[in-house]
């Protein structure tokens, strides 16, 4: 078996997790990810920080504008702000 | 103790997206959150000279988002009271002749639950603060809007690898932050 088959670096491990939050790994990341995950602490405590993380900003339900809606915002604002000033 | 300064030309970019989140979960309604953002930002304009100092810009944004809320909801309340009731709904074949839909939705939020995630949702702002206008700007944009990796890279301009690189960062500050703030 050639070395990298399977065995990734923590730093990738990060990576797929990372992706997995946004449902952008694929699956063989996933079996790479889990690997890792049996023996690697690091990774254990970093794919349990950022599932806590997804988890609690969604339940928050959190929302922000658009960048375009802000654009508007802006734009609207700054005419006020002008007149003002 | 430190006076607040006041700095209306860094509003939009520190306080829409909080102002707005603030907004949406009270009112329920995108367009009117967004109008109720813009007429704060210009009333706050208009009463710059009353701003003491004593509290920070943000909370001093709340006390008059949250009166042009209450404003809203006057408003609403008082064109309910003239408008037309239908009698008719009970008819067989409408939606909602069934009794139970008619009754409140157990599984509606409770006032508890919306307090929690006021608090949640403060929580995770005021780490997002804390983040380089950069990686809060992209974690914005691909956490709490959802768009596509390929639609940020086009419009920031920046690669994937770059965009994932950021997002590390910013999750990995933002467990940190939420680790002190929120699960302690």
């Amino acid at each position: 078996m050639k070395k990298g088959f399977l065995f990734i670096s923590c730093e990738q491990a990060k990576h797929i997790c990372d992706k997995a939050q946004y449902h952008e790994a694929s699956l063989w990341e996933k079996i790479e990810l889990n690997i890792r995950y049996t023996w690697c602490r690091f990774t254990r405590a970093y794919v349990k920080k950022n599932k806590q993380l997804t988890t609690v900003i969604q339940k928050s339900r959190i929302d922000c504008l658009q960048n375009n809606e802000r654009e508007v915002l802006k734009n609207e604002f700054e005419k006020e702000l002008t007149k003002q000033l | 103790m430190s006076k607040h300064t006041i700095e209306p030309e860094k509003w939009i970019d520190r306080y829409s997206d909080y102002l707005f989140n603030y907004t949406i979960s009270r009112v329920n309604d995108r367009e009117m959150a967004k109008d109720l953002v813009q007429d704060t930002f210009v009333a706050s304009l208009k009463s710059m000279k009353n701003f003491k100092g004593e509290a920070s810009e943000r909370t001093w944004l709340i006390s008059i988002l949250k009166r042009k809320i209450i404003d809203y909801y006057r408003k609403i309340n008082s064109k309910k009271g003239k408008a037309e009731v239908r009698m008719d709904y009970n008819s067989d074949e409408e939606e909602g002749s069934w009794l139970e839909e008619r009754v409140a939705d157990p599984f509606d939020k409770t006032a508890e639950d919306t307090l929690v995630n006021d608090e949640l949702g403060d929580a995770i702002y005021a780490c997002l603060d804390k983040l380089p206008n950069k990686q809060a700007q992209v974690f914005k944009m691909k956490t709490i809007q959802g768009l596509e990796t390929e639609t940020i890279c086009n419009e920031l301009n920046i690669t994937a690898s770059n965009l994932w690189v950021i997002i590390h960062r910013a999750r990995t500050a933002m467990a940190e932050c939420m680790e002190k703030n929120w699960f302690n």
